[in-house]
């Protein structure tokens, strides 16, 4: 695919060099989009799902003729290289890689370098992974917009499930990644738990350096301080290196966890994973939805994955799945909307605004400020011995829209002045399995 | 701060502290036959890791009892000594043992690069997991702490078996003896007769085989990922050059300081765990500047 | 010194053909970004990085290697975007000045306490000091935007704002300008009086003393100079880069500078940019095209020259264009 690059440059070059007008542009070859995705390293169990789920619906619409005629040609940037090396390939490949939209980041901290990077080189940017909230509260986008929610309604969600299901705890302590998500989302959690239940405690604050390969002086913490409740909103490597060193200390038995990320790592942890916990999934994914699992395309993709990997679909695969419904939703509104073969780049970002899209969940709509509303789905782990790792019972799916904070307010602002009565408010739909 | 905690901290740090030893032991060895900084040490500390889990992996798929983990660690680190050690020096460092320190140390060190793709290549970019070898021994609980046996009593007891054999073998066996002659003066040595270059083979080999021990001790107990070898390999410098260069009890005792300033510094302040060991490095070298036991080199005018 | 060797010396500058290869190299990079658009970015690169080698080159010359320089390649760039955090809009030469003094300042006060060091200790206790800063930069992430790092926005240049094409032309040709400029200097800095007395640190350094020269002072001018340059790279390069991480000063980048210096030829001005420069094609297509084994080729690439050529690359040049030509050459 590089090559492919390559050769092209020329024609690229040639193309971008034309002035962008508002008339419609003239149909391309393929449309090249550049995704970034954690393809080394702890994340990559994260990043590398992702790529094969974006790779076979790519095929997938390619098989059909592409959008509009038009196949599309899918470049992967490795996150795990470090920011500067993202950046830099990022910038090849809008400037003289032709890509006409990007998909970027996981990370949300590569996220908040991209996102002014993206608005800078005038490039549509789909943030599709990446959770801090801080990005459209601090500042406005033309370029970028964010199909799935933020940490604000997933760390909502968690907090409403946890006091409907555990109304009665004490203590709580928190062991998050060091970096931008694991600091908001601690921010988001803390602020909501403690407007809503006051008399809470929180008796230890731990944010281990992302890619940490050891949690044991922490987990003897822990064990000394015996909360009733242990908060990771961590993913990937790291969270299936701290459950399962957890699980062997035996921190599972004495603590309630509430893992607002680990519907990704329930089939690599196994019999690790004990009944009884807290588990999320970031909007709602799961590769047994309770209103989804019976639909066609969602077997017939279910099928496809599992053929190419092995594994289950995660959430990092519905992710994807909602970024490349969006694009090619995008696509095929512009066109319509201005009876033309192929849209331009104003066209495109017009037809972005308020777009509504589905992927492989629930739909999902963009609000004014780009951002995306996305449905919560919670539940409790439970080991029925159906499959080798556990599964989950008592699902809760929270309708997005009364989560995400309202357009124009901060977060932390808005999630403080809710109280104890926000709980019960929330419409919720509840399913055993 | 009460007893408990106190106590905790005191047996993370002489767990962790254990692991370090054993590494940087290797570390100190070969720099002081030797006079390299072995930066792929870290890459051996890796592979050990890795080979140690895939051994172990292999073996629990034919049906073999998890208690066989302990001896293909032995075997992992034999392994890695032997076919990445021994061919590193002979094939390479010996060549460039009349150039200059710098350039033995960007050897090591592209030589460190080149396992770092071959770890990835071979082994993939997932984290592996295999504790089997903490499982069979167990948990013990202490103060209301459940800690695995493996990381509180069988970690330190190696690495305290490692030190006393060290001193041993390097004092009271004659090829310990030629080995430390060879440490003190090499060109006095070589006049009497021994054969450096058979010496450094072996010092290098020994110190490969620690590497890869420490790493294969060490799987059990975290994530194998690409770029392990590299935070072991600064901390590692940090205990050696602290310790002075050479120096195996001082290594030992090192170690042991890091190791626990690291882990009180978690459960008392634990944003500046990370800055510890070069901190402790830092204030030592100011007081010492040959390390805590190095001796000052004469002064050829 | 007398002023016939000089003259002579230049004299024999003039006819080397060596130097006729820097004349059309610099003229090459100063047409890149009209012949070679793509390469623009990947070249400025290098000569901020080429720059920071520069760095460890002059510490290379009294014998002494720094394991940690990028510590002073990462100071400069926080303290660039810190000011821009806090002034947003400043000027860019104003930015650069605050980066090389946040780096010159770290360098007097780390290099008071190193200057004492010699050899490995030497290595070493850089190595600490940066690994010290980066702890420091990755854990308070309230200040320092833990390991996200900050963004270094765009500054303005002489009162305007430009658009990142425009931008990045600037930068470019500044990095030509300072690579020039600075280059000349630390070459004339090696021949004056300072920098003699800082090169026989690596010669004899009892004599130094039995002439009642302090060698630490000696040192420490010379690792002045070392953190400056290495400062002026790293503030140009979070400039074209737009975000400062504590990547840039793990302690592999250190080491990777150390590789570049020895790759140019150790002690060698002109190697220092002409290594950056190749590590710098070497790593991005490497990476872009064998992504999973571009280490595995840098290293390789560094044994074979450390086997081959410990001289360098301009060890190379020089035995290729001055055959015959009796002794010659620039730099050691």
């Amino acid at each position: 695919m590089k090559h492919l690059f390559v050769k092209r440059a020329v024609a690229a070059t040639l193309a971008a060099a034309l002035p962008m007008a508002a008339l419609a542009a003239d149909k391309p070859e393929s449309l090249k989009i550049g995704m970034t995705a954690f393809l080394t390293g702890p994340a990559s169990v994260f990043g590398v799902p992702a790529r094969d789920a974006t790779e076979i619906m790519v095929e997938n619409i390619n098989a059909e003729g592409g959008i509009n005629g038009v196949p599309i040609d899918i470049s992967f940037i490795d996150e795990g290289a470090g920011a500067e090396s993202l950046t830099s390939e990022y910038r090849r490949m809008v400037e003289s890689g032709g890509a006409e939209v990007m998909l970027a980041s996981i990370s949300s901290g590569n996220c908040q370098t991209i996102a002014p990077l993206a608005e800078d080189l005038q490039v549509p940017n789909l943030m599709w992974d990446c959770g801090t909230q801080r990005i459209f509260e601090e500042n406005d986008y033309k370029y970028v917009f964010r199909t799935q929610a933020n940490a604000t309604p997933e760390m909502l969600a968690s907090v409403i499930y946890l006091l409907k299901t555990k109304p009665d705890f004490n203590t709580i302590a928190v062991v998050n990644q060091d970096y931008a998500w694991g600091r908001d989302s601690w921010d988001i959690f803390s602020t909501a738990l403690k407007a809503m239940k006051p008399d809470v405690e929180v008796v230890a604050e731990f944010f281990p350096k992302f890619g940490s390969p050891d949690f044991s002086t922490e987990i003897s913490r822990l064990q000394a301080l015996n909360p009733d409740v242990i908060l990771s909103t961590s993913w990937g490597g790291d969270l299936d290196t701290f459950v399962q060193q957890a699980s062997q200390r035996g921190l599972l038995n004495s603590s309630t966890f509430v893992l607002p990320l680990a519907e990704s790592s329930l089939e690599r942890l196994g019999s690790a994973l004990t009944e009884g916990h807290i588990v999320g999934a970031r909007g709602d994914h799961y590769f047994l939805h309770p209103e989804r699992r019976d639909d066609a395309d969602f077997q017939a993709f279910m099928k496809q994955y599992e053929e190419k990997t092995g594994e289950v679909s995660v959430y990092p695969v519905f992710h994807a799945s909602q970024a490349m419904a969006a694009l090619t939703t995008a696509y095929e509104k512009a066109i319509a909307d201005n009876g033309v073969e192929w849209p331009s780049e104003e066209q495109l970002l017009a037809a972005l605004e308020g777009l509504e899209f589905q992927g492989l969940g629930r739909p999902v709509k963009l609000r004014e400020d780009n951002q995306g509303v996305e449905a919560q789905l919670m539940g409790t782990s439970v080991q029925t011995g159906d499959y080798p790792f556990a599964t989950l019972e008592n699902i809760m799916i929270f309708d997005g829209a009364e989560l995400t904070t309202p357009v124009g307010e901060i977060s932390t602002e808005w999630v403080g002045s809710l109280d104890a009565g926000f709980v019960d408010s929330v419409s919720v739909d509840t399913y055993e399995n | 701060m009460n007893l408990a905690i106190f106590l905790l901290a005191l047996f993370d740090g002489v767990a962790y502290a254990a692991l370090v030893f054993i590494v940087a032991l290797g570390l100190t060895l070969i720099f002081g036959v030797m006079r390299i900084l072995n930066v792929a040490h870290g890459s051996l500390y890796a592979i050990g890791a890795y080979a140690s889990v895939s051994l172990t992996g292999y073996a629990l798929s034919l049906g073999f009892a998890p208690v066989l983990a302990f001896p293909l660690m032995i075997v992992s680190a034999v392994l890695v000594g032997i076919l990445i050690g021994a061919p590193l020096e002979k094939f390479l460092l010996r060549r460039i043992y009349d150039k200059s320190e710098v350039l033995q140390l960007l050897m090591t060190f592209a030589v460190f690069m080149i396992l770092e793709d071959v770890q990835r290549l071979v082994w993939g970019t997932r984290p592996y997991f295999d504790s089997s070898a903490l499982q069979v021994l167990g948990n013990v609980t202490v103060f209301g702490v459940t800690y695995t046996a493996y990381q509180m009593i069988l970690l330190p007891l190696i690495a305290v078996a490692l030190l006393l054999g060290m001193r041993f073998f390097l004092r009271h066996t004659v090829t310990g003896k030629l080995i430390t002659a060879t440490t003190e003066d090499r060109e006095a040595a070589q006049s009497i007769g021994v054969d450096a270059d058979k010496v450094f083979l072996f010092t290098f080999v020994i110190g490969a085989i620690l590497a890869g021990l420490g790493g294969a001790l060490a799987s059990p107990t975290t994530s194998i990922l690409p770029g392990m070898g590299a935070d072991m390999i600064v901390l590692s410098f940090a205990v050696v050059a602290t310790a002075g260069l050479g120096q195996i009890e001082g290594a030992a005792l090192t170690a042991l300081m890091i190791g626990l300033g690291r882990s009180f510094a978690v459960y008392l302040y634990p944003e500046i765990s990370v800055l510890v060991p070069y901190l402790i490095m830092v204030l030592v070298l100011l007081v010492r500047p040959e390390g805590l036991f190095g001796t000052p080199g004469a002064r050829k005018i | 010194m007398t002023t016939t060797t000089e003259q002579s010396k230049v004299n024999a500058r003039m006819k080397n053909p060596l130097f006729l290869l820097w004349i059309i190299g610099i003229l090459a990079i100063a047409a890149v970004p009209f012949a070679m658009p793509s390469l623009q970015l990947l070249v400025s690169f290098a000569m901020a990085k080429g720059l920071g080698v520069l760095g460890v080159t002059v510490l290379l010359r009294a014998g002494q290697v720094s394991f940690g320089h990028a510590l002073y390649f990462g100071i400069s760039a926080y303290a660039g975007a810190f000011l821009m955090a806090s002034m947003p809009g400043t000027d860019f030469v104003i930015v650069m000045i605050a980066g090389t003094l946040g780096a010159v300042l770290a360098g007097l006060l780390v290099g008071l306490f190193v200057v004492r060091y010699r050899g490995i200790f030497f290595g070493m206790l850089n190595l600490a000091f940066s690994m010290i800063f980066w702890s420091i930069l990755e854990k308070f992430y309230h200040y320092t935007g833990g390991a996200d790092g900050i963004r270094l926005p765009r500054p303005t240049v002489l009162g305007n704002t430009l658009d990142h094409v425009q931008f990045e032309l600037v930068l470019f040709y500044t990095a030509m300008v300072l690579m020039v400029a600075l280059g000349w200097f630390t070459t004339r800095w090696f021949a004056s009086p300072i920098g003699q007395l800082f090169q026989t640190i690596k010669t004899n350094e009892t004599r130094l003393e039995y002439l009642g020269v302090s060698p630490r002072r000696a040192l420490l001018s010379g690792y002045l100079l070392s953190a400056a340059l290495c400062g002026v790279g790293g503030v140009m390069m979070g400039m074209a880069q737009g975000v400062v991480t504590p990547e840039y000063v793990w302690w592999v980048r250190s080491a990777e500078m150390v590789f570049i210096a020895v790759l140019g030829g150790a002690g060698s001005v002109q190697g220092a940019f002409l290594g950056a420069l190749i590590y710098e094609f070497v790593r991005t297509y490497a990476s872009v095209y064998a992504g999973d084994i571009w280490q595995m080729i840098l290293g390789g690439f560094l044994l074979i020259i450390i086997l081959f050529a410990p001289g360098g690359l301009i060890a190379i040049l020089n035995s290729l264009f001055n055959r015959g030509s009796g002794k010659g050459g620039t730099g050691k």
